[in-house]
């Protein structure tokens, strides 16, 4: 066998993309001597130059896989072999940075199967980036450049300056070796100590219920055994903090749960029995009827710890990972669309203020947009709808949500596995990376954690999930398989123990596909490893349904079969590795009590100079990185593959403004549409959580009813992100988050139907301090849309049209924009009138319905005087409007108050000035009122009540400062 | 001809086959997908359809680079029968992916002299995937896909969509013979620099057509703007008819309906 070296260069009259930003990158850290880095790509290919596989590798055939495939003709030129440094220059470093053995390599994978087309098969394909830095650089700079810049620590190698490679990675196959992890005679320090020393972040009551079960079995349990009960009680998996049973002292008065989720959230769908709401609470997605014959499912994940590690990989993954859940709902949906929401730190921040074992929040936000962008548009999926949030606190624990929508027959809706059913394992390969995934994701991070837990990183393909998606498909429409659902968090633990719970599995480890060998039979049952998931055939149809996996070569491998026996049995080459009792694993975990307190704060209102004019204000606000436009982070998703985008998530005559929702038309043969859209913000929750919630709920509604989604049918998703919940005041917050769940679901009319929750988000520094992420509730949305001809977006559409403003503002600053560019945070936040928030929500729905307006924005961070200036700047057309006319509270009469209170339920809508009437009809008795005109000039401008110009700018300035913030 | 037969070629990270079905099955083909794998079994195949669609994506990951792979695949499996197709006068549309396997497998520009691939699609000089909208002013009045004269307005949604030459003479020589189906310009039909060329081509080039005028291959989107509500603006405007991109279909079929 033989190992080629092939390396590819740009040629010099083309720009080198990679190491022009490798160098921008390399200026950012502060290292100043490089003067230019230029970038190659590197294979290296294992043939048998003798000719006994296929045709003969000789270096005839090395040249045309040099020249013909891996080299473009036009603008690039290869090397065959390893080119030292461009003569001539003294000062280059040499770096690679090669893939760690094991790490899944696509390219590679593609390689060998074109030169396969070529005609002669290879054994194995490697691939790496070489970078040649030009410049006197240090050791150390150099170092830091691998570090903070070429390679991730958790996937990658570096190699600087040395002439050699990593050793092929040819891994022993493995032997069977059954281990038992014994836990009867431990005692409750011995206990402790195993679940700390296996990383099965299993507390002492879970692991005495562990050793009680085992002691009544009279055996010890295997590590695998140990290893699913892990996985199967993880956090993760199955949410025990919100399904606890909660003592909550509030204020002082003593409330008692006993099932948190149980008695707010999922209460609330239960009492409002929607016959639309199909499947909640109960499959991988929420499932509701679109029309007559399909139905909408839904789901949003978070990876949070992933993507603080890898922030590429970590978000690809998380896109990955929940388009499949959708893909795995009932018998499976077909993707229509992503969205995606993101909590960072502050991307300006100093160096040298990041604590160890953090990542620059540039960095990860770079890292989790690319990582989105690839996943997502390689998919074909359109994303749509998100946001991005910026606070300090997320420097250690950024948040990455990431949503899919998937449609699906409306009799497909459930699964209906039997014994007797085949397990097949479909798609990509089974590996090493991320195990421990579900349990990992449930601890505290430490600075340490980027060593400890780099196996957890998931590593994803997103065209193995395409090709997979495809087939599945096809195996679907045929009715092929019972049941389906993916492997996520703990692999095929959670997979086929899942579909399994009521029936029983046996499995037969040894025929799962591997990567590579040398995993034993635990590690190949808890592999998080990417895009597979697990159907159950019927035997009479396996040969059928392979025939559509061989078609297009996806891979599908029986495993073992469904019994009746409530038993999971797993095997390795015949002999038994486990045998567990699904009630056990499914249904053992012992239940929680927890504490929780909630005491309100004690806040106050800063006092604020009164100023002449608020135009600088208003411009420093759209400059705020949560206000600003994300159009950097948009543009790079593809929002429009699939041909459905009805309303984009950029709107107005340059295509730029922002829109609220999104609208896709998911049929073509339909007009009915679907709006989607999402409510979130974490400063109110610093004053209070409960209001928090609302504030999202209403924000997301608003959202929604702003591009013409139906009142009454809007299905909610609530995702979690909080601190650490066994901290009685963390954990009260996240209560009364709930409690407000209920209350606004209730109130509006809209039922949860799936949620997640990501606890623990805390870091400890090296020096002890902890960082806890603000506790973050991430409200999503869809409605139907009737008639997508009927949709509205947010920019001003004709001169002299007339501008209401529907609902009312009040003195509400807290928690806003306007106090946080001041440094305060105040104690007004802003609260959602449960009785007229609906009214007002479900008139403006029929507002569109009859055509009685052209565009409608809604009032939210930064309050008015933002949302007048980004209709006036999205649809290039001048503004005048009038404090005069605006509805308020009796206690909201200072200028900046009406200018920049956040209060909820509130709408900007232009009318048609011939439709005035009939629309002033339709809000008969609503707090509304017209606040102004759409201009032919180009500004905005804003009198206060007493006649008195307080913001007068023009739209190109408005824009600029909105813009310029985030355009990389 | 009684039924006009459009092919949609899938592949593995293909992704914008069914939209593009769906706009030739509105133009009036009877359109299919099918993978490459069932051509490649039965190369006659092929041989059944008067339209064949290569459509956008990212076959095989972009992995290389993009269009890469599957053009290896095209040359190495399936050169001889998309030679006869288009020497049977048939019809062949690339579409931004499409678009990278025609000219990678060396089918765009077509019929010049050279004997080595001279042009190629590279990355955007802004150096990542773009999502934006763009005018197009069509540079030829042969090819069959195109109304001469008529901008139009498309999406772009590529990273890797600048399509250059080796040298000025191969550049020029696409000029002269009538290569460059299509320019990026702004509103009012002039060439500018980014975003108006969104990825740095030469000469503003967004599409190419080979010497028959049946071949075209382009990176904006057609598929996406067959309808009023697919225009980025549309809840602005008036004007409620169709999309820009219909009419590379509908003449597709007129011109099957009238040359089979």
């Amino acid at each position: 066998m033989r190992q080629w070296r092939f390396e590819v260069f740009n040629r010099a009259s083309f720009p080198d993309v990679d190491g022009s930003r490798v160098l921008d990158e390399i200026k950012e850290l502060g290292i100043e001597s490089v003067e230019a880095v230029q970038s190659a790509r590197v294979f290296l290919i294992e043939a048998d130059p003798s000719g006994v596989l296929g045709g003969c590798f000789d270096n005839k055939f090395a040249e045309r896989v040099a020249k013909d495939l891996l080299a473009d003709p036009v603008c690039e030129e290869y090397y065959i072999g390893r080119s030292g440094a461009p003569a001539g220059l003294a000062k280059a470093t040499l770096i690679e940075v090669h893939l760690k053995s094991g790490v899944t390599d696509p390219v590679a994978e593609s390689v060998m199967a074109a030169i396969a087309d070529m005609g002669i098969t290879v054994s194995n394909v490697r691939t790496a980036r070489k970078y040649i830095l030009l410049g006197g650089i240090s050791k150390s700079q150099s170092d830091t450049i691998a570090k903070k810049i070429l390679a991730n620590d958790c996937i990658e190698d570096v190699i600087i300056g040395s002439e050699t490679e990593p050793p092929s990675p040819h891994l022993k196959p493995y032997e069977l070796k059954i281990i038992h992890w014994p836990v009867c005679e431990l005692d409750d320090e011995g206990l402790i100590a195993l679940s700390k020393a296996k990383d099965l972040f299993l507390n002492l009551t879970e692991m005495q219920t562990i050793q009680k079960h085992y002691r009544e079995l009279g055996r010890e349990p295997t590590d695998v055994e140990l290893e699913s009960l892990a996985q199967t009680w993880s956090e993760h998996c199955v949410h025990k903090t919100l399904k606890s049973s909660v003592d909550m002292k509030i204020n002082g008065e003593q409330i008692h749960f006993d099932n948190l989720l149980k008695e707010t959230v999922f209460k609330a769908t239960q009492e409002l029995n929607k016959d639309w709401c199909i499947s909640v609470f109960a499959d991988n997605a929420g499932v509701i009827e679109f029309d007559e014959d399909t139905a909408i499912c839904f789901k949003v994940e978070t990876h949070n710890r992933p993507s603080a590690l890898d922030p590429y990989g970590g978000a690809a993954t998380g896109i990955g990972g929940v388009i499949r859940d959708p893909m795995g709902t009932g018998l499976g949906s077909r993707p229509i669309a992503n969205t995606d929401i993101f909590c960072f730190g502050l991307p300006d921040k100093k160096l040298e203020e990041i604590p160890k074992g953090v990542l620059h929040p540039r960095r990860i936000m770079k890292g989790v947009v690319a990582g989105v962008r690839d996943y997502g548009n390689r998919m074909g999926i359109p994303t749509v709808n998100g946001a991005v949030y910026f606070d300090d606190r997320y420097l250690a624990n950024p948040l990455v949500y990431c949503g899919n929508i998937g449609i699906m027959d409306k009799n497909k809706c459930f699964k209906h596995p039997q014994s007797g059913n085949l397990v097949i394992v479909v798609g990509g390969r089974t590996g090493r990376d991320g195990i421990h995934g579900a349990t990992f994701s449930s601890g505290e991070i430490t600075h340490e954690y980027e060593t400890i837990f780099s196996h957890a990183v998931q590593i994803g393909n997103a065209i193995t999930e395409k090709t997979m998606l495809d087939v599945l498909i096809q195996a679907n429409e045929a009715g092929l398989y019972e049941a389906i659902t993916d492997c996520g968090a703990g692999g095929l633990s959670s997979s086929v123990g899942e579909m399994g719970k009521d029936l029983g599995a046996e499995i037969d480890l040894e025929k799962v596909p591997l990567k590579y060998a040398g995993l034993n039979y635990a590690e190949i049952w808890i592999s998080e490893a990417q895009e597979r998931m697990v159907i159950a055939v019927k035997p009479e149809n396996l040969k059928a349904i392979k025939k559509i996996f061989d078609d297009e070569n996806v891979e599908s491998t029986v495993i073992g079969k469904f019994t009746d026996d409530k038993k999971l049995i797993l095997r390795y080459n015949g002999q038994q590795v486990a045998e567990m009792d699904m009630d056990f694993l499914h249904r053992g975990v012992p239940k929680y009590s927890r504490k929780a307190i909630w005491e309100s704060q004690q806040l106050s209102e800063p006092s604020m100079e009164a100023m002449d004019d608020y135009g600088d204000v208003l411009l420093q606000i759209l400059s705020c990185y949560n206000v600003a436009s994300k159009e950097w982070v948009i543009r790079q998703y593809d929002h429009e593959v699939q041909g459905s985008s009805v309303v984009k998530p950029l709107t107005g005559v340059d295509n730029d403004g922002p829109s609220d929702g999104a609208v896709i038309r998911p049929r073509f043969d339909s007009d009915k549409g679907l709006a989607i859209s999402c409510g979130m913000n974490p400063l109110y929750g610093d004053i209070d959580p409960y209001w928090m919630a609302l504030a999202g709920i209403d924000e997301a509604v608003r959202n929604l009813m702003c591009v013409g989604g139906r009142f009454d049918r809007i299905a909610l998703l609530d995702n979690f992100c909080w601190g650490n919940c066994t901290k009685p005041e963390t954990f009260g917050a996240l209560v009364r988050a709930s409690q407000a769940c209920y209350d606004g679901a209730i109130a509006f009319g809209t039922p949860f139907i799936s949620g997640k929750d990501s606890l623990n988000n805390e870091f400890s520094c090296e020096d002890g301090t902890q960082i806890s992420i603000p506790s973050t509730l991430l409200i999503s949305a869809i409605s139907v849309v009737d008639d997508i001809n009927k949709c509205v977006t947010m920019d001003a559409k004709g001169v002299s049209n007339l501008l209401f403003v529907v609902g009312e503002t009040k003195n509400e600053l807290g928690g806003s924009h306007y106090y946080k560019i001041h440094g305060q945070i105040g104690a007004n936040v802003p609260k959602v009138d449960l009785e007229t928030a609906p009214k007002i929500a479900e008139r403006m729905a029929e507002a569109t319905a009859q055509g009685l307006i052209v565009s409608c924005h809604d009032c939210s961070e930064g309050g008015l005087a933002v949302a007048l200036a980004e209709m006036a700047f999205a649809g290039g057309l001048g503004i005048e409007a009038d404090l005069r006319g605006l509805p308020k509270s009796d206690d909201c009469q200072r200028v900046d108050t009406q200018l920049f209170s956040e209060s909820t339920s509130r709408y900007i809508v232009e009318v048609e000035p011939e439709k005035y009437d009939a629309f002033g009809k339709l809000m008969l008795n609503l707090p509304f009122g017209q606040i102004g005109k759409v201009t032919d000039k180009k500004s905005l401008t804003i009198k206060a009540q007493d006649g008195k110009t307080v913001i007068d700018l023009d739209l190109d300035s408005m824009k600029q400062a909105w813009l310029k913030p985030l355009a990389w | 001809m009684a039924q006009i037969k459009a092919v949609v070629l899938r592949a593995a990270g293909i992704n914008c086959d069914m939209e593009t079905e769906y706009a030739l099955e509105a133009s009036g083909a009877k359109a299919e997908r099918v993978h490459i794998n069932r051509m490649i079994e039965d190369r006659k195949l092929l041989s059944q359809y008067q339209i064949l669609v290569f459509p956008g994506g990212f076959s095989y990951g972009d992995d290389v680079a993009a269009g890469k792979i599957l053009a290896n695949q095209v040359i190495h499996h399936l050169a001889g029968a998309v030679q006869k197709f288009i020497d049977d006068g048939k019809l062949v549309l690339g579409i931004c992916n499409g678009f990278q396997v025609l000219v990678k497998a060396g089918i765009l520009p077509g019929n010049s002299s050279a004997k080595e691939q001279a042009v190629t699609i590279t990355y955007n000089d802004s150096g990542k995937f773009e999502d934006r909208w763009t005018y197009l002013a069509p540079q030829t009045d042969r090819c069959v896909f195109i109304d001469p004269g008529q901008q139009i307005y498309l999406p772009i949604a590529h990273g890797e969509g600048k399509v250059v030459t080796t040298d000025e003479a191969t550049l020029e020589k696409l000029r002269s013979d009538g290569h460059i189906a299509f320019k990026y310009v702004d509103k009012d039909g002039r060439e500018g620099p980014y975003p108006v060329n969104p990825n740095g081509s030469m000469d503003s080039i967004a599409g190419l057509t080979d010497s028959t005028g049946r071949v075209l291959g382009l990176m904006p989107h057609p598929e996406r703007h067959i309808r009023h509500t697919q225009h980025p603006h549309w809840s602005r405007l008036k004007d409620k008819k169709g999309g820009d991109g219909m009419t590379m279909f509908t003449n597709a079929v007129k011109y099957v309906k009238e040359n089979f």
